[in-house]
């Protein structure tokens, strides 16, 4: 498999009126063909904003992307034209967004929006371009695609408008769909439709994928990858199994910790709670910046940066941000 | 990190003074036509008769999708919606037909914890305002002086440094303003207390802290809980019993660990189905069963007892199955 997507030192600021917001502060990684990559992190830890900006998609200003390039197929997305960037975005990279009824024109009819979409990239007739239209929302699981495609958005349930978005957005043959927190405005049934769904989808039709959620259920059975993000950088990645089954970052631990599971029974222990706040962002981290959270922290957490590195020599794409051996950490306090 | 033992939901109910009963509750929005004379042309069944107990000092977990009128029901109990029909009895007295000045007064009995700690606190007050007002409005507390101590002790009460007690609302995250949300409904010292998707707005960090606080607060001042929710993960674990409402009707209530080890209603089983497993291993295996609407909608609201304390909505549906 080839790399499809190299994100290198992607850093975004917002200069506001309160102060600089610092969102994504360095964020690497690589992505191959066909690759599922999961992004989980919290409000404000930049999983969004960092592929909004690879988009080109913040605006300028308040934002600022003060450094980075991201490779896609070797060519930086930040240094293209506006008029290139456009031909990429809904073309070989497709975005699907949490409110699939601000995504839709309320105005005009999803085959028209559909159709709309296909021939901006496509040269082809009319009738070719609804026929795709057609099929396309037939592969998503719309009953009687052929007279839904002249219906409103207003028509349709909120589940069967992320259909309809799904289906718009494979309309062009992307190579990365990337997909922001797209169930999170569902109910739960509606959300295990729409996440069995893509997964037939990706593996049909092979394409890559980004899955961008606060729900670390969803990532779960979802993905090969994961980035868990924590103040605009990543601060663990790594094989899903891995990251979930031996989670090497204080941060991941404690979020795994602080779920209680639906299929196992509540014990006389309470949930583990990750005590304090998120961080303030308009603070550049100048230290690990979940130190003031972790029971874990060494004293050189709270001094500087600590580096994305691999947890030991047999699993180096299982990596982590931090100082301290959270294993070694771990053991010696159920010891004492 | 703190564990401390608590109380399982999986113990056998003892049977408490029930606090609350709710008998064939039915809240309808009706629909209306017409710009200058409007009529109405239907009724939206938001809750459709809707019966259960609860105990003093359990939680009670109601679950259910959007619109299923799990909202409504609550706020139908306190009175926040005026019941089309049904009793609302709580601590031995119908709440819909008593009069507006004893209403009032068991109002400081029961309250309320919300979903959205940023639309839920007026931004135009301090934080010891927005806490000390119910004690103005049922004037329990006349002397400022005795009322700012209170204040100030609910506020380290719920983990809120009585520092910032001068402080607006924006100035706080969200799980602090859920903290501040929590003290409010504390400050008339509460019986009974309506949880409405209380961490759902959360982050993830900031749920388990806020539920842990919540689980203290009920060992502590002996609270009773209605909780509220749509996340199926942390009702079983924080709910002794759960109601699982479909379409404004209840279609099975059983304790939490037989109703999640053995689901039999359709709609249950299909949510159930539904909810991801933070766990690779777990989740890849996991297969959803699809709901289907019109299978089990049911006209009925007689339920049956299946095994004990386990009740199910009777229809044809999951019998012939």
């Amino acid at each position: 498999m080839g790399v499809l997507l190299e994100v290198k030192d992607l850093v975004v600021r917002f200069y506001t009126q309160e102060g600089v917001v610092y969102a994504v502060n360095g964020v690497d990684y690589t992505l191959n063909e066909g690759e599922t990559l999961g992004v989980v992190g919290e409000s404000g830890s930049g999983k969004s904003v960092h592929l909004l900006a690879m988009m080109g998609l913040i605006p300028q200003p308040p934002g600022k992307i003060e450094r980075g390039q991201v490779l896609f197929e070797g060519r930086d997305l930040l240094t293209m034209s506006p008029r290139e960037i456009r031909s990429i975005r809904g073309g070989q990279i497709a975005m699907v967004f949490q409110d699939p009824m601000t995504s839709l024109n309320p105005y005009l009819r999803v085959g028209t929006q559909i159709i709309e979409a296909i021939r901006v990239h496509k040269s082809v007739s009319a009738r070719d371009a609804r026929r795709r239209t057609i099929e396309l929302l037939d592969m998503v699981g719309i009953a009687d695609a052929a007279h839904r495609v002249d219906d409103y958005p207003h028509q349709f349930s909120g589940g069967m408008r992320q259909r309809v978005m799904i289906a718009m957005a494979l309309s062009c043959d992307p190579k990365l769909l990337i997909a922001d927190e797209p169930t999170t405005a569902l109910d739960v049934t509606i959300q295990a439709q729409i996440v069995d769904l893509v997964k037939d989808l990706k593996n049909e039709l092979g394409m890559a994928m980004i899955w961008v959620t606060h729900d670390l259920g969803v990532v779960a059975g979802l993905t090969d990858t994961i980035n868990v993000m924590y103040s605009g950088l990543i601060v663990e990645r790594g094989p899903i199994e891995k990251v979930f089954g031996d989670p090497a970052n204080a941060y991941t631990l404690g979020l795994l910790s602080s779920l209680p599971r639906v299929d196992q029974r509540a014990g006389e222990q309470r949930i583990e709670q990750i005590d304090g706040s998120p961080p303030d962002m308009r603070i550049e981290p100048k230290a690990d910046p979940f130190a003031p959270r972790n029971p874990y922290a060494t004293e050189r957490c709270f001094q500087e940066v600590p580096p994305l590195h691999p947890v030991d020599d047999q699993n180096r794409d299982h990596t982590t941000r931090a100082w301290y051996d959270l294993r070694k950490a771990r053991s010696a306090s159920t010891d004492a | 990190m703190t564990t401390l033992s608590r109380q399982s939901p999986g113990q056998p109910v003892e049977k408490g003074m029930p606090i609350l009963e709710v008998r064939n509750l039915v809240k309808h929005f009706p629909v209306m036509t017409g710009m200058i004379f409007q009529r109405q042309i239907g009724a939206v069944k938001a809750v459709d008769d809707v019966s259960f107990t609860i105990h003093a000092g359990e939680t009670l977990g109601l679950v259910g999708e959007s619109g299923s009128g799990k909202s409504t029901t609550g706020r139908s109990i306190l009175q926040l919606h005026q019941p089309t029909s049904g009793e609302v009895i709580f601590e031995g007295e119908d709440l819909v037909t008593i009069d507006k000045d004893h209403l009032r007064r068991k109002r400081s009995r029961m309250q309320m914890i919300f979903q959205d700690p940023y639309a839920s606190l007026n931004a135009r007050m301090t934080v010891g305002r927005i806490v000390s007002e119910p004690l103005l409005i049922h004037n329990t507390m006349p002397n400022p002086r005795e009322r700012a101590e209170y204040v100030e002790s609910l506020l380290e009460r719920v983990g809120l440094d009585p520092y910032y007690i001068n402080r607006f609302p924006h100035a706080f995250s969200g799980g602090q303003r859920q903290r501040i949300g929590i003290a409010r409904a504390l400050a008339l010292n509460p019986a009974f207390i309506v949880a409405d998707e209380p961490i759902s707005a959360l982050d993830v960090s900031i749920q388990a802290q806020v539920v842990n606080l919540l689980q203290d607060l009920q060992e502590e001042l002996k609270l009773t809980y209605l909780f509220i929710a749509h996340d199926l993960s942390m009702i079983r674990y924080i709910c002794r019993r759960v109601a699982v409402m479909y379409k404004g009707k209840i279609v099975e209530f059983a304790e939490t660990n037989e109703l999640y080890d053995n689901p039999v209603h359709p709609y249950t089983r299909a949510l159930l189905s539904a909810v991801p497993i933070p766990d690779p291993v777990a989740e890849k295996k996991r297969r959803r069963l699809d709901p289907d609407p019109e299978a089990y909608y049911e006209e009925s609201s007689h339920m049956t007892e299946i095994s004990p304390g386990h009740w199910v909505s009777s229809s044809k549906a999951h019998f012939s199955k």
